[in-house]
């Protein structure tokens, strides 16, 4: 069995799962229930001063009848007593001493960074991480998202951080700026032990429309509030990657946003992270989705021959390159699984109206001179069974976008084929320097008409 | 939607409970939010009404449910009762894709009833007919054949008269249709949203002895008499108590508060293995009656009636007897007690309070003989074009039951409305009809 503890800027935790700062990690009853049942670590939910919130707090989105596909809230940081909140936190590390107990916390004066920061340390917590993140409310106040979208003040407040704490400070970035990396350098250059991201998108998830409000609905209004849940994992996969491919940042990165199984973590692994937080799939299904998480992980690591969680993380980084590093002589075409295919034809539109026009109807004759191997097939097929509906791929016009392995509902039914362009590796960045990079066509090959 | 019919309160059809209730919001766009929206989808070329089957279900999944309706009844102006009664599992679903994924199959024929079910509630027409014509239309019986057809004439802006024998309309889908698929009720009140668009139904009209003047005071005739009575079987003892015809038990069981089965039934025979025996057989076992036994001549394998209906037959209880005829119907003092049946070679005697028997419908001959020019098959049903649905006569058109393809109400819908459009076409724009 592959072991599955993991070392986050020096805070231990038996596994890598992590429940965010969030309700799940509101108070201690919860916490010592997800820690009863295996979860390695908890970010509090964030401390400072009590706030006061507004019901209702959450709107979400459905795909297709999918629930909660997204999840937007406008709750605020912690509305519970600052001492009541760390007598739990002491008691929590009390009993589970193994465990990673790492206290989140936002406040506006340097004074009030100080104390607060004292006084979360005083409860034997293993680090604290700092809410530079959330996008509504607390940013009205000169907190949260304000101050992360200025890497000014990150690095300023990161370094106060630092002065006056004897733990691991994590910076918890919002994704609500242009280029991730500026902040993720700001907190670096402060001195932070490891970043954490992301937190929530500034959104709104949706409109009543027979009363014309927003979601979520506090009496007859609404604000925007901060979307998480598996809509939000693309966004957060390329920041997390982002972060582990720069140069100048050299700490680990805790990674949060729309992980619901043990898939998703390893993939935010796999892109650079040393461990993940999460939210909204507890707030989904419960903290019972522990046992399905480290199952998963620890199956796959031995699948993968891995002995450790460790050996996972950054594994696909140098994979991640600029489009300009990209082989331009690679090339796939569709191929679709006479097979497997129940006949849809989905793939057709998608092909014609949002592609590159080379998936045809059985009975379509192909084009003379193109390679269509199924093509002659379906018309055959086709006259023996009006009723035959596979669809067959012109190889010659195909692009190998992927659109239609996308739409097509059958697992894979659609794959990709390589096809050989019997012309060695060449990207753009490698034209640029032969200075090869003109295409026919352009504006200055053609005179105006 | 009211309805200018009063029904007896006590029928015996409410005694049953729907098969199929109609769904709720969230199960419909449950349902509708399966299906894949297939592109030239399969469904929609099986439906014999040509419905655009994954557009309606498109837009229930998009909650736009009023959007549905006019979908669904742009081609089919009976899609609720369709929608309560089509065997969807041999028509459009039946080529539904998610077959040969091994997934359950969409439930096309219940979606289309939450779709159009509102049509019904408050009657709302989606369609105007266009400009007066003058051109008038006469068309006999009130069945699903003819108020599609005529439907379609009003809107092509005809003139469209329904003649009915019965004193209520709707044809079987008023008096045949299987309690637990539909009601009478409901059957009505589609054919008064229907009606409300401006078509005069005149009941209680039989046209036998008028065929001469229709075709003098109109323009043309469509013919939608559908299938007749009861075929009789001639066996001795027939005569009597407890033995009736499928049809019109079914009709009597809708209808009427006359009670359908004798005090304590326990046994009951059904002869036949078409849809119709199958339906009474259902009946039967969902009124309670402990013993249900299809004699049928051949095997489950060679039965008309649907695969499917059978199964469910099976499910209530219904027990089927193969490779069986009855030979004699047994009474003691005028009362019944059962029938001597011959099955697999062997004579045997079977109990029965009731048997009903189903072995098909007499045609009409008679009187479709009497329509100048209109020719019959060996089945006495009219011979129609293809194309166009017309008889053997320029100015009389035809569909249904009364003519040659499958037996089924989207099937009499296609018909009518296949016929509204040619006569359109060839007849009532050109001038070319008129007496
Ligand atoms: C018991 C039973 C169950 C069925 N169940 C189903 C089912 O579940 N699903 C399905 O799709 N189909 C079902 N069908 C078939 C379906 O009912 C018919 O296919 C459909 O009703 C045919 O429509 P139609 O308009 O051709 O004829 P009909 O519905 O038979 O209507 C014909 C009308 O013409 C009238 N008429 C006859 N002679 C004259 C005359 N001389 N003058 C004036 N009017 C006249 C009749 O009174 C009747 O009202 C069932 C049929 C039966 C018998
Ligand atoms: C209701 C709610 C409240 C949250 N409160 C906080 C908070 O107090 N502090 C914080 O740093 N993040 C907060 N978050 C953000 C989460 O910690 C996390 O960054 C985000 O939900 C993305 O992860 P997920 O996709 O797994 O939910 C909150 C999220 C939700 C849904
Ligand atoms: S989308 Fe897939 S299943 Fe559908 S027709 Fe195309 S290849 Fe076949
Ligand atoms: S075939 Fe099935 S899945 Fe496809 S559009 Fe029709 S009902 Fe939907």
């Amino acid at each position: 069995m592959a072991e599955l503890s993991v070392n986050l800027a020096g805070i231990k935790s038996p596994n890598p799962f992590w429940l965010a700062s969030a309700p799940p990690t509101n108070s201690a009853e919860q916490v010592m229930r997800a820690f009863d049942l295996g979860w390695g670590g908890v970010v509090w939910k964030t401390i400072g001063d009590p706030i006061v919130n507004v019901s209702s707090r959450l709107g979400s989105i459905d795909a297709d009848g999918i629930r909660m596909v997204g999840l937007n809230n406008i709750e605020l940081i912690t509305d519970r007593p600052l001492n009541e909140n760390l007598r739990e936190i002491r008691e929590v590390k009390k009993r589970f001493p193994d465990r990673a107990v790492v206290v989140s916390i936002m406040a506006e004066s340097k004074d009030d960074w100080r104390e607060l920061i004292r006084r979360s340390e005083d409860t034997g917590c293993d680090g604290l991480e700092l809410n530079f993140g959330c996008p509504h409310g607390m940013c009205e106040r000169g907190m949260g998202s304000a101050v992360g979208q200025e890497p000014k003040v990150i690095r300023e407040i990161t370094a106060w951080a630092r002065e006056f704490a004897s733990t691991p400070v994590i910076v918890k970035l919002t994704p609500n700026i242009s280029d991730i990396v500026e902040p993720g350098r700001a907190a670096t250059e402060g001195g932070a032990h490891a970043l954490s991201l992301i937190n929530t998108i500034k959104s709104l998830t949706g409109v009543d429309l027979d009363n014309f409000v927003p979601f979520p609905v506090v009496g007859g209004q609404s604000t925007p509030g901060g979307f998480c849940g598996p809509a939000v994992k693309p966004i957060a996969l390329h920041m997390v990657s982002a972060l582990a491919k720069d140069s100048k940042i050299n700490i680990p990165i805790s990674a949060i946003g729309g992980i619901s199984t043990w898939r998703d973590a390893a993939e935010f692994m796999a892109l650079g992270a040393t461990n993940v937080q999460i939210c909204t799939a507890v707030m989904h299904y419960g903290y019972r989705i522990i046992e399905q998480l480290t199952d998963g992980l620890s199956n796959y690591l031995d699948e993968h021959n891995m002995a450790s969680a460790q050996e996972l993380i950054g594994r696909a980084v140098p994979a991640v390159v600029d489009w300009g590093d990209l082989n331009l002589n690679y090339k796939v075409v569709a191929d679709i699984n006479q097979e497997k295919c129940i006949g849809c034809q989905l793939c057709i539109p998608a092909c014609h109206d949002g592609a590159h026009q080379c998936i045809y109807p059985p009975g379509v004759e192909a084009k003379p001179g193109h390679t269509a191997p199924h093509a002659a097939e379906a018309a055959e097929k086709l006259a023996d069974d009006p009723t035959y509906r596979v669809p067959w791929v012109d190889e010659t016009d195909c692009v190998g976008c992927n659109l239609c392995a996308h739409v097509c509902p059958v697992p894979d039914c659609i794959t990709m084929k390589q096809v050989e362009t019997k012309k060695p590796r060449e990207s753009w960045n490698e034209r640029i320097a032969k200075g090869t990079t003109f295409i026919p066509g352009g504006l200055h090959d053609s005179p105006a008409s | 939607m009211t309805i200018p019919f009063t029904l007896p309160k006590q029928r015996w059809e409410l005694k049953f409970s729907e098969a199929y209730p109609l769904y709720t919001d969230a199960e419909a766009i449950a349902e509708a939010n399966r299906c894949l929206y297939c592109y030239d989808a399969p469904c929609t070329k099986t439906c014999p009404a040509g419905i655009d089957v994954a557009v309606f279900i498109r837009k229930i999944a998009e909650r736009n449910r009023h959007g549905a309706a006019k979908t669904v009844l742009a081609s089919n102006i009976l899609g609720y009762s369709c929608g309560c009664v089509c065997p969807d599992v041999v028509l459009c679903a039946g080529s539904c894709v998610l077959k040969d994924f091994k997934k359950p199959v969409i439930q096309i024929a219940r979606l289309h009833r939450y779709a159009t079910e509102k049509f019904l509630s408050d009657g709302k027409h989606f369609f105007t007919p266009a400009t007066a014509t003058g051109k008038k239309v006469a068309l006999v019986g009130a069945g699903p054949a003819s108020l599609a057809c005529a439907y379609e004439l009003k809107l092509l802006g005809h003139e469209p008269v329904i003649f009915e024998k019965k004193t209520l309309p709707g044809g079987l889908n008023t008096t045949g249709i299987a309690p637990y698929k539909m009601t009478a009720e409901d059957a009505l009140r589609e054919v008064e949203a229907i009606r409300r668009i401006g078509i005069e139904i005149r009941t209680g009209v039989d046209i036998s002895s008028q065929i001469k003047t229709l075709l003098k005071d109109y323009d043309a005739v469509f013919i939608g008499v559908g299938i007749g009575d009861d075929t009789e079987l001639n066996v001795p003892g027939i005569d009597g108590d407890g033995v009736i015809g499928s049809i019109e038990w079914i009709e009597q069981l809708r209808l009427s508060d006359k009670p359908a089965l004798p005090k304590n039934t326990k046994r009951a025979l059904v002869v036949g293995g078409g849809n119709t025996a199958l339906d009474a057989a259902r009946e039967l076992a969902q009124l309670g009656v402990p013993e249900v036994t299809m004699v049928y001549r051949r095997t489950a394998q060679l039965m008309p009636g649907f695969r499917h209906e059978l199964n469910d037959a099976r499910i209530e209880g219904v027990h089927l007897l193969e490779h069986a005829v009855i030979t004699e119907i047994v009474r003691e003092k005028g009362k019944l007690k059962g029938a001597r049946v011959r099955a697999s070679d062997e004579d045997i005697f079977l109990q029965a309070d009731i048997i009903i028997i189903a072995i098909g419908q007499a045609k009409w001959r008679d009187l479709l003989m009497k329509f100048p020019d209109v020719e019959l098959n060996e089945a006495n049903e009219i011979i129609v074009d293809e194309e166009t649905g017309r008889t053997g006569n320029q100015r009389i058109y035809a569909g249904g039951d009364a003519t040659p393809g499958m037996k089924l109400v989207v099937q009499a819908v296609a018909d009518g409305k296949r016929a509204a459009q040619a006569m359109h076409r060839e007849l009532l724009q050109t001038g070319k009809g008129g007496a």
